[in-house]
């Protein structure tokens, strides 16, 4: 799809055209990598290990942390096991609700703010095709979520290896792992942790085609979130809570047993996949048919 | 305590107080309403078997008649557990009766409103009632009939109710299938447990259980020692609860009311059920039923099933055994479909999420029932030096294993809770073990035992440990097998020990061990202290297993993923096949020629505000045409769609002869700047065109220098654009609108925020853009800017196009005339602009 867009005048030199070159994935990077609230996610996760580790060193002795879920399991305690065992701590920490914060935020705010920032019009009359500018903007928004993991990962990594040394992960449910179970155990948890973001990720995006106000998009999904979390604590609804994107947060746990047990985590990711499909589609067949008018 | 108070299971009961609502809760919560319309039971009082051996008036049974829709139909009497009471039971007879079955339920004498005193389960009394519920049914009109006097009935129960299904079977030849779950084989090996296969000494009495059991025979009446139960188990159970010991007599009653009596008569369809988490009536129990029935008559249907739940709760499989019942009632009953024989075992695949009910159940089947045997062997070699274990006086602090009443144990074993106290226990561990392993039935190992001076009632507590890596230890299932030796001096005693049935799973690298504990606070204990030496004697761990095929048990996890996959790629069609439509023809080859041109434009917005109304225009090419008109007129509005940015609601937008759409490739050609600059305000004006030049996909020269000079920021360009004045915006808008030097330039009120002196630098930029052969539309409200820049004007008002033409066209014949005063003439003088 190339245009002749040379002028009558042959002393201008020729432009051409391909919707294929519209927003790539590595522009709408730098578009959003330099962004304020880019650089503050990626500080608040390598703070965050060097805070927790300040406080476990110098912080008052407590009776060893506190407890998790049942009070059989003490994710908490064994964090000073070693380095992989305080990565861990830390994903579990990060799974609670800062990834879901920051899933919200990556992908709430990147089509909203386009529009509120008038940018918006500019890039569709560029013209970037409809569907390419949300694919660049999911692509980038699940992208930065996932480098903020990882970044909170290799970060806690480190950090547990100068605070606590190598020892490999021990399991709060079946003893110690090797290290390369070790490796594998973290590898299957992290990658469960980033397929249950895409919840949050694809509400917050489904709310980002629909408002021009970022923080509504991103409080939006965070508020869905926390109500999920509150309806999941209440018994009385049993199975129905199944249907709540939270109930599938802690599958993660049975990574941590003598084998792998993959049925909940296999549910909780056909759930979350599932959710986030439909949620995208929703979004794209919308934005298509979207007026302008920010 | 109910136990066994709903047909299928006893499970979970955390507290007495709590067993029944807590068992009628654990049921799907909408069950009741997906249920069709429920029948409501007619209650009924029915005559039973005598009151007493000296007493021949019948005892008054409270009993409920459930009638289905369509009758006749086969009956089927549920039993309720003990402690029930009818109403235990409710929900079962809700399910069978939608089922299509005549449901009679009723309290069993000494509970609820029935009269009478408790007999366990006799012969003559409770058997009796029973009898004198067929005899009912004969006379019922609904019930389908064999013969006069024998209906076509079946009875069905768990734990108390199971062993009268089973007692009622071999006693009754009017019964025609029976489904007894979690139920008791013989009375006597079930309270008073000896697991050395060889010893034929009394067991170890279980104290706790059999407290429970008969605590909840106390809970109605006068306060009294013996509630309701008769006299003769009253006396019995004191006796064993102040001593430990039975009588003769005791041992006849427990005889007399156990299912093993009578098990070599029972030749009707028999569905077996057993817990594996049961600590009360376990496996073995049921085992000996199967084999016993199986043993006297081969040919008679028999399917075991051991499932996952039983008195100490385990995991609710309720909804697949009652479905189970059913469909074994409507084979055998009313010549249903035929239910397979096969022997199933459910195989927990414990999530460690709690809240999950503890996990995946997945039921693995056998055609052949293989007893607690299994139908292969693996022998594994144990070690250890001979250990020295303390059983403490008074026989405290105890292990604390299963919790009779408490339930759900199986989720603690893996915790200290379940680790044998220091000093009260022995250990004898394989070594790693290579590969992942299971166990499905009783493992067998030989030890000896011997203490330094002789002792008396010896009581032991055997089990098999999986211990995984850092010595964490889980005792299956909670599950303990204790051993009574009467006496133990230096010469060592060899003991054979069957160790609890279990099924359960070992992952490679875990070890086998064989645990022996001195105490277990379920059970009674010697009061005297003691120190034994344990010893292993062949070293050999004998472990079962049962080759099985998984039935459908679960969906196995690949499946799940696989079919979001399928889902999503379903979506992704979808979402392909909802891409707007092209509208057609997509091009007008006699407007190729013109940059824009406009036909029946109508833009109608939500409310029916029509904000364009109808607008026709072409714009030549290498002309700068001004868009005049007040706020409101609906030019920003036709700009807009020129952009692809609103769809026209009706009409169509020709750019170079192509046809509008959003995202119109065409639209590569235009440069626009409307309502104001848009810019990333985190980056630099530089940065800004850069990066907007590389996202609009156009690859040439941005010419990024030149309109740069045009937005003549200096130094400026390098800051971010969040520093700049709005002027300063509106310049750098305008150049980001020129980068690439489109053909067709669209500027929207280009002049806002200008001084003068930019003004006049502006409009010659404009002027030599369209010098160069590009044409350019300008909207502006300034109409002597327009004046002087334009060459060509449509004047818009109220969304229609008001007047067009050239600049000089439009002031012909209007001599000393400004474009002002024909403007004001055109909209009305009563409009601002």
């Amino acid at each position: 799809m190339t245009i002749n867009a040379s002028a009558p005048d042959s002393n201008v030199g020729e432009v051409t055209y391909n919707a294929r070159h519209t927003l790539t994935v590595p522009t709408e990077f730098i578009r959003q990598v330099r962004r304020k609230r880019t650089l503050i996610a990626f500080i608040l996760v390598i703070a965050l290990p060097i805070i927790v580790v300040a406080a476990v060193k110098f912080g008052p002795s407590g009776n060893g942390g506190g407890g998790f879920g049942d009070g059989d399991l003490d994710l908490v305690g064994l964090a000073t096991f070693g380095a992989w065992n305080f990565t861990l701590t830390m994903l579990f920490f990060g799974s609670g609700f800062l990834f879901t914060i920051l899933a919200a935020m990556f992908l709430g705010d990147t089509v909203a703010s386009e529009a509120s920032w008038s940018t918006m019009r500019y890039l569709l009359a560029a013209p970037v095709p409809r569907r390419r500018l949300l694919r660049a903007k999911i692509i980038v928004g699940l992208l930065l979520t996932f480098l903020v993991m990882v970044t909170l990962i290799v970060t806690s990594f480190i950090i547990g290896l100068i605070a606590f040394g190598s020892q490999n992960l021990n399991s709060p449910l079946s003893g110690t792992f090797t290290t390369a179970e070790s490796l594998q155990r973290l590898a299957v948890i992290s990658l469960y942790i980033t397929i249950t973001l895409l919840v949050p990720a694809g509400i917050a995006f489904l709310l980002s085609v629909s408002t021009d106000v970022p923080l509504g998009a991103v409080g939006g999904a965070v508020v869905i979130v926390i109500v999920a979390n509150i309806l999941d604590a209440i018994e009385a609804l049993g199975d129905l809570r199944r249907l709540l994107p939270t109930d599938y947060g802690g599958s993660w746990i049975d990574a941590l047993g003598s084998t792998i047990v993959w049925d909940d985590m296999a549910i909780g990711a056909a759930y979350s996949i599932s959710v986030f499909a439909i949620l995208i589609g929703v979004a794209i067949v919308k934005f298509d048919r979207k007026n302008i008018l920010s | 305590m109910n136990i066994g108070g709903r047909w299928s299971v006893a499970i979970a009961s955390t507290a007495l107080a709590l067993a029944l609502p807590l068992a009628s809760s654990g049921a799907a919560p909408w069950q009741a309403s997906v249920a069709t319309a429920q029948v409501s039971p007619t209650a009924i009082t029915l005559d039973g078997g005598p009151t007493s051996a000296t007493d021949a008036t019948p005892v008054r049974l409270d009993a409920d008649l459930y009638v289905p829709n369509r009758t006749p139909a086969p009956a089927v009497v549920l039993a309720h557990g003990f402690g029930g009471s009818k109403t235990s039971v409710a929900e079962d007879a809700q399910y069978l009766v939608d089922r299509g079955f005549v449901v009679l339920t009723y309290s069993a004498r000494g509970f609820g409103s029935s009269t009478g005193q408790i007999s366990v389960n006799a012969p003559d009394f409770e058997v009796a009632d029973a009898a004198q519920l067929i005899s009912y049914l004969a006379g019922v009109p609904e019930v389908s009939q064999q013969t006069q006097g024998d209906p076509v009935v079946g009875f069905g129960g768990g734990s108390y109710g199971g062993a009268l299904s089973l007692m009622i079977a071999g006693y009754d030849l009017r019964v025609d299938a029976i489904a007894a779950d979690i139920t008791w084989n013989d009375l006597q090996s079930s309270l008073f447990p000896q697991s050395s296969v060889t010893s034929t000494e009394t067991g170890v009495y279980k104290q706790l259980w059999s407290a429970l059991f008969f605590s909840s025979g106390l809970t109605s009446g006068p306060v009294d020692t013996c509630g309701r139960f008769t006299q003769a188990w009253c006396d019995a159970y004191n006796l064993a609860a102040t001593t430990g010991t039975i009588t003769p007599a005791g041992v006849e009653l427990m005889r007399a009311s156990s299912p093993a009596t009578i098990t070599e008569n029972i030749q009707v369809p028999t569905l077996l059920g057993g817990g594996q988490s049961d600590s009360l009536f376990p496996l073995d129990q049921v085992n000996a039923n199967a084999e016993q029935i199986s043993a006297a008559h081969p040919d008679t249907p028999l399917k075991v099933v051991w499932h996952a739940q039983g008195h100490d709760g385990g995991v609710n499989e309720t909804d697949r055994l009652r479905e189970l019942t059913a469909n074994w009632f409507d084979a055998h009953l009313a010549n249903g479909p035929s239910v397979s024989t096969d022997f199933e075992v459910s195989l927990v695949e414990g999530s460690a999420i709690s809240d999950r009910a503890a996990g995946t159940v997945s039921v693995l089947s056998a055609s052949t029932y293989p007893g607690i045997s299994g139908d292969e062997n693996s022998t594994f070699t144990l070690m250890g030096p001979p250990q020295q274990i303390l059983a403490p006086a008074g026989g405290v602090p105890a292990a604390i294993t299963a919790l009779p009443g408490l339930g759900g144990f199986g989720a603690l074993a893996r915790s200290a809770l379940g680790l044998p106290l220091p000093r009260q226990s022995a250990a004898f561990i394989s070594q790693p073990l290579e590969t992942a392993g299971r166990i499905i039935g009783s493992p067998t190992a030989t030890f000896e035992i011997s203490a330094g001076k002789v002792t008396t009632d010896v009581t032991i507590f055997a089990s098999v440990r999986i211990v995984s890596g850092n010595d964490r230890q889980s005792l299956p299932k909670g599950l303990v097998s204790p051993i009574r030796i009467d006496q133990v001096g230096p010469e060592p005693v060899e003991v054979t020990v069957a160790l609890p049935t279990i099924v359960t799973e070992w992952a490679a690298g875990d070890r086998l061990a064989l645990a022996l504990v001195t105490t277990d606070q379920a059970y009674r204990m010697p009061a005297g202290p003691a120190v034994y030496t344990v010893a292993l004697t062949n070293s050999i761990l004998q472990v079962p297993n049962v080759s099985t095929t998984a039935s459908a048990g679960g969906i196995p996890p690949w499946a799940w993923v696989a079919g979001a996959l399928v889902l999503v790629l379903i979506i992704a069609v979808a979402v392909r096949l909802a891409r707007p439509r092209t509208p057609t023809p997509t091009t007008d080859p006699e407007l190729v020629g013109d940059p824009v041109a406009v036909r029946d434009l109508v833009q109608e917005f939500s409310g029916g505000l029509r904000a364009v109304d109808g607008v026709t225009f072409t714009v030549p090419r290498g002309v700068v045409l001004g868009l005049l008109g007040p706020n409101g007129a609906g030019k920003t509005t036709t700009m807009r769609m020129v952009m692809g940015l609103l769809r026209p609601t009706e009409g169509a937008v020709y750019v170079f002869g192509e046809r509008i759409r959003a995202g119109a490739p065409v639209l590569a050609r235009v440069g626009s700047f409307v309502e104001g600059p848009g810019f990333l305000p985190h980056l630099s004006g530089r940065a800004n065109l850069d990066i907007y030049w590389r996202a609009s996909g156009r690859i040439g020269d941005p010419h990024l220098d030149e309109v740069l000079q045009i937005a003549g920021l200096g130094d400026a360009v390098d800051r971010k654009v969040r520093t700049y004045s709005q002027g300063m915006r509106q310049r750098l808008g305008i150049a980001q609108a020129m980068l690439g030097l489109p053909d067709l330039l669209m500027l929207d009120e280009p002049t806002n925020g200008l001084d003068p002196p930019q003004i006049r630098h502006m409009r010659q930029v404009v002027h030599d853009y369209a010098a160069t052969g590009r044409t350019v539309i300008i909207s502006s409200h300034l109409l002597a800017e327009v004046e002087q820049t334009c060459s060509h004007v449509v004047v818009m008002n109220h969304g229609k196009v008001i007047s067009e033409g050239t600049v000089v066209s439009l002031l012909a014949g209007r001599t000393g005339l400004r474009l002002e005063d024909v403007f004001l003439e055109l909209v009305g003088e009563g409009h601002g602009v």
